[in-house]
C-alpha cells in the first residue's frame, strides 16, 4: 500500500481540523487521518511530531514539512498544492529544485 | 453439568483453520491515536486476532491481563476486535494489553463477516461478538482458531500458548 503523502493529526468534530480536511479535498491531496483524544496531556505523538499539542497538525511525507495552525497549514497547503495540482503535483519537485 | 447455567450458542458457521482471514478495514487503536488500516495493511508477521465482548465487560479486561501475563505480544502482534469506540479502547490500553492494538467495529460488521455475531439478551440494537481467537501467519491463513460455543466462555491460554510457540518455532 502506498503510504498517503500527508498524514493529518486531528481532533473529531473540531471546526479547524474540518478546514484543513475541506482544503485536502479541494487541492485533491492524499491524506491519512489519526485521531487523537480532546485532553491535551492525551496528545504526546502530536508533541513528538509537530513539537506542540495543538491539533489540527500536518505531516507532509513528501516536503518533509510539519505544522500545526490551521490557518498556517491551509496557507502551506494552497502554495505548495494549489498551483501544482492540475499537474499532479510536480511543481513540488521543482520548488525542491530551484 | 455445571451447577450454574451456561447457555449453548448456536453452532456458528464461523471463519475457521485453513482459511484465509477475510480482510477488512476499521479504525485501529493504539495508545496514542486511531486511524483506518486495514488487516491485510497491518499483518505482517504472525498475528494473534483477539475478538472479545464491549470493552468495560469483564472478559475484555481479563483477556488483556491474560496478554500481558502470557508475554503473547512480545511472541506475536495482537489485535483485538470489540465493538467499542476508539475513546474506550483507548482507555482499556491504557490499563492493560502492553503493545496491543484494538479495531474498532461499533456496527458489528467484522463480527458478522467472521461469524461470531451474537445478540446479547436485555441490550436489544446491539450485536455483540463471541470470544473468539484467530492465529494468523504472515498471510493470514488462520493456523489456530477457537470461538465460544457457550455464553459465558473463556479462550484457553494455554491451547494459545502452545499454538505461539508452534507457529513462532
Amino acid at each position: 500500500m502506498t503510504e498517503p503523502q500527508i498524514t493529518l493529526y486531528r481532533l473529531q468534530a473540531c471546526p479547524y481540523c474540518e478546514r484543513v480536511v475541506r482544503t485536502l479535498n479541494e487541492l485533491d491531496v492524499a491524506y491519512r487521518s489519526r485521531y487523537v483524544e480532546p485532553m491535551h496531556s492525551e496528545r504526546n505523538v502530536v508533541k513528538r511530531v509537530s513539537g506542540a499539542r495543538s491539533v489540527p497538525a500536518i505531516v507532509d511525507h513528501e516536503t518533509g514539512v510539519t505544522m500545526s495552525e490551521s490557518a498556517n497549514i491551509v496557507e502551506y497547503l494552497r502554495g505548495t498544492y494549489g498551483d501544482a495540482a492540475a499537474d499532479g503535483g510536480r511543481a513540488v519537485d521543482a520548488e525542491g529544485g530551484a | 453439568m455445571p451447577d450454574f447455567d451456561v447457555v449453548s450458542l448456536p453452532e456458528p458457521d464461523h471463519v475457521d483453520e485453513g482459511d484465509a482471514a477475510p480482510d477488512f478495514t476499521r479504525p485501529l487503536v493504539n495508545g496514542e491515536y486511531w486511524e483506518d488500516r486495514s488487516l491485510a495493511d497491518v499483518v505482517d508477521g504472525p498475528t494473534l486476532l483477539l475478538f472479545h465482548p464491549m470493552d468495560g465487560a469483564f472478559q475484555g479486561t481479563y483477556l488483556y491481563n491474560t496478554v500481558d501475563d502470557h508475554g503473547w505480544s512480545d511472541e506475536v502482534d495482537v489485535l483485538g476486535v470489540s465493538i467499542s469506540t476508539p475513546y474506550a479502547h483507548k482507555r482499556l490500553l491504557a490499563d492493560s494489553g502492553d503493545g496491543v492494538r484494538i479495531f474498532s467495529d461499533p456496527g458489528a460488521g467484522v463480527i458478522e463477516e467472521y461469524g461470531l455475531a451474537h445478540d446479547i439478551d436485555g441490550m436489544t440494537g446491539v450485536t455483540e461478538s463471541r470470544p473468539a481467537v484467530f492465529l494468523l501467519d504472515a498471510d493470514r491463513t488462520v493456523e489456530y482458531a477457537w470461538v465460544a460455543g457457550e455464553h459465558p466462555a473463556f479462550p484457553d491460554a494455554e491451547a494459545i500458548d502452545d499454538a505461539v510457540a508452534n507457529l513462532v518455532d
